[in-house]
């Protein structure tokens, strides 16, 4: 007679050490193999979009930053473009440079952290996220220097950005750039070669190509699958046409692809850098005249950008008084990990820790 | 003649009562050795510590003493300070009995590894298999904490405790065996006394076998799987406070301690070393193995249930045997005065065993059709 068993349920979270933030997994498990996956969300729920119904347009910059709060910066970019695009409004060629050059280094801050994280998921004891931190320190010191916050910046406006560079930016970020390839090769140098994250990544948590553009995926988890997907590339916004760069691409979509095209990501980025601190002009306004009471004529507008989780978009329903009359975000990272069940059944615990680790996710930006 | 054995003859001429002479020694070893072996628990948490903070770019503790090294003592008493809980559907008495299940035999340990000449316990004419048998019980009280929590990820722990524990004890006490045969005893102060040439030159190998297997036995990183804080969060101890945590913790550093005595005694010439009192050449042995395995634990990041186990028996075991089939024919056929020849044949073994293993087989392991 054969025995009589049944699955064994683990409730991962909401309070547990790997889930970056408050989400919850109810795991049916055959021993340490995943044999079902249920992702409970809505914990962080703030209710952002039905916020941003009562506040005035420039109010609601500071409700993206808690969004993603690990990208900031192009959160309050992507809004801003959806309300230009309402708008109709032209920002300033310097202005343009400045969003570009804190888009990027929001990406490389972002990147750094995700793969920092992902290692931790690993069992690497703190060491790479701490060493990812010592650059991050340095973003960080950066836009405080331009904003005075060192997590949630609100420094986008309408029509530019709050408040021009002081003069002790441009020095700082070129010391930044002279370091960083160096840095990035230590990570590799400590990282990349790994026997044992090689043995635990490679082939683990295969998010294959048409499942990817089957969901919708964007950013890092998708262009690891091999899709050369990237916004600045495809339908540039801002200035991205302006600037070289490639897109990097993984070949299989496992966790390692997701790991390495974050790392190649971050070179690109400095690539971007480096070019748009050679550009930038000298002088010029960093904000176009726009009203304190913005009104923007009756209409919709869906603005968005490649941040560095993907895409994240806003969209925006305009009934010419001083509030939206609707906002819809785009989340990306809960398109993202709409594919997770997909890539974790047949794997075990510390597999299913560390896929989910690989799609990078924010919590405050799934729950909105 | 041991330390312990020249008091308790102290003792018997100056007519003291046949139980006092051997009860009073006997005591006094205990006490000693809890003493020490307490102390230097707390330098080991606190130079964890620190050496941690250097390798991950911070600091450490440093504000509780010079240096933070009262920080340890700060921590005992906040933990002691603790409520003791007791999950509502545990199993009251299995849950009581763990902790102190885990720890004694750790200590227990401490009576046959030698920090000097003479200056041991009890000088058992079968040291070695007395720890092999002693460590492995540990596991049985890891296990019992894990059942008796009632908590899931403390039960998925205790499964992965009994694999990896029983998994490692093989590879552990075959590389043994290889240091008994060459120094002829299986007492822990003969094996010092013959080792005129460390054996970490003489049988690398068995030395590399025995420190991957002792860091899966007292669950080191990158084999730290019983209390994995990403998957399972805290493993066994996730359902214990207060005294009973702080059992489970002294325990953690105790069997590390244990073990880089047991490596220090086996394969680094234990308490011998040219100027230095033994005790301190001893000590400096164990902190380095000590400072080895912090090391790893900053650097590596952890291998999955299924890699660790092949690891065992795919890598550890069959090397092991190897080894010890090297060892043996050693010992029968080349004489002792050609200890420098083994020495060079057993590098070379060593390197071609290993590379050789590594092309052969991978860790394997995937996914499961479900």
């Amino acid at each position: 007679m054969p025995i009589k068993t049944e699955p064994f349920y683990l409730n991962i979270g909401p309070q547990h050490p790997s889930t970056h933030g408050v989400f919850r997994l109810r795991v049916a498990l055959d021993g340490e193999v995943v044999v079902g996956v249920e992702p409970i969300i809505g914990y962080l729920h703030r209710g952002i979009e039905k916020l941003a119904e009562t506040r005035t347009y420039t109010q609601t910059i500071p409700f993206t930053d808690r969004l993603d709060y690990l990208s900031s910066m192009t959160n309050n970019l992507a809004y801003c473009l959806a309300v230009e695009k309402l708008g109709g409004l032209k920002v300033p060629e310097r202005a343009e440079y400045i969003r570009v050059i804190f888009s990027e280094i929001m990406r490389i801050s972002s990147h750094m952290m995700a793969v920092g994280f992902f290692l931790n998921d690993l069992g690497a004891m703190m060491t790479p996220v701490l060493y990812m931190w010592r650059e991050r320190e340095k973003i960080m010191d950066m836009f405080e220097m331009v904003c005075g916050q060192r997590l949630l910046y609100n420094y986008m406006r309408i029509g530019g950005v709050s408040q021009n560079l002081p003069d002790d930016f441009m020095p700082a970020v070129k010391k930044f750039l002279a370091e960083m390839p160096k840095y990035i090769d230590e990570y590799d140098q400590l990282l990349a070669q790994n026997e044992i994250l090689l043995a635990r990544s490679k082939g683990v948590g295969i998010l294959s190509k048409d499942t990817a553009i089957g969901i919708g995926a964007s950013g890092p988890v998708l262009r690891a699958s091999g899709v050369k997907w990237d916004i600045r590339k495809m339908d540039p916004y801002s200035i991205y046409e302006r600037f070289d760069f490639e897109v990097p691409t993984g070949d299989t979509g496992d966790c390692y692809d997701r790991y390495w095209v974050r790392m190649l990501e971050i070179r690109q980025s400095v690539r971007i850098l480096e070019q748009a601190i050679a550009q930038i002009p000298e002088k010029g306004a960093v904000c176009a005249d726009v009203p304190q009471f913005f009104r923007p004529p009756r209409g919709e507008a869906y603005g968005y950008l490649e941040g560095p989780k993907g895409n994240i978009g806003f969209y925006i329903v305009s009934d010419g008084s001083i509030a939206p009359y609707r906002l819809h975000i785009y989340p990306p990272t809960l398109i993202n990990i709409t594919a997770l069940s997909d890539m974790v059944i047949g794997w075990k615990v510390a597999d299913l820790i560390i896929i989910f680790g690989s799609i990078d996710v924010v919590l405050g930006e799934i729950d909105r | 003649m041991t330390l312990l054995e020249q008091f308790q003859l102290l003792l018997k001429n100056a007519n003291w009562p046949d139980w006092a002479v051997y009860l009073t020694p006997a005591i006094a070893g205990i006490l000693l050795i809890l003493v020490f072996v307490l102390t230097i628990i707390i330098v080991f948490i606190w130079w964890e510590r620190r050496l941690l903070g250097r390798f991950q770019l911070r600091t450490g503790p440093n504000r509780c003493g010079p240096e933070g090294i009262f920080q340890p003592i700060a921590t005992a008493i906040k933990i002691l300070l603790k409520e003791d809980i007791v999950p509502d559907k545990a199993d009251k008495l299995l849950h009581f009995v763990a902790p102190i299940i885990v720890f004694v035999p750790i200590l227990m340990l401490f009576a046959v590894i030698p920090v000097g000449e003479g200056a041991i316990l009890v000088d058992l004419n079968i040291g070695i298999i007395y720890i092999i048998a002693i460590s492995s019980i540990s596991v049985i009280g890891i296990f019992m904490a894990s059942w008796a929590s009632n908590n899931k990820y403390s039960l998925i722990a205790g499964m992965r405790a009994i694999a990896q524990m029983v998994s490692y004890e093989l590879p552990v006490v075959l590389s043994i065996v290889g240091v008994a045969l060459v120094a002829g005893s299986f007492s822990m102060l003969k094996i010092v006394e013959a080792q005129g040439i460390p054996y970490i030159l003489q049988q690398p190998l068995g030395f590399i076998i025995f420190f991957l297997g002792a860091l899966a036995e007292m669950n080191r990183s990158p084999f730290d799987l019983l209390e994995a804080d990403s998957e399972i969060v805290a493993g066994y101890h996730i359902e214990y406070s207060g005294m009973k945590f702080a059992m489970f913790y002294l325990g953690e550093y105790g069997i590390v301690l244990a073990y880089a005595g047991i490596m220090a005694t086996l394969f680094l010439g234990g308490w011998q070393g040219p100027l230095l009192p033994p005790i301190v050449w001893f000590l400096i042995k164990v902190v380095i193995i000590f400072s080895f395995i912090i090391w790893m634990r900053a650097t590596l990041p952890r291998l999955r249930v299924d890699q660790l186990m092949s690891f065992a028996w795919k890598f550890l075991l069959p090397m092991a045997v190897i080894n010890l089939v090297i060892i043996a024919v050693e010992v029968l056929v080349l004489p002792l005065s050609m200890q420098w020849l083994i020495i060079i044949l057993n590098f070379g073994f060593a390197a071609a065993l290993i590379l050789l293993w590594s092309k052969l087989f991978t860790l394997g392991g995937g996914r499961v059709e479900v």
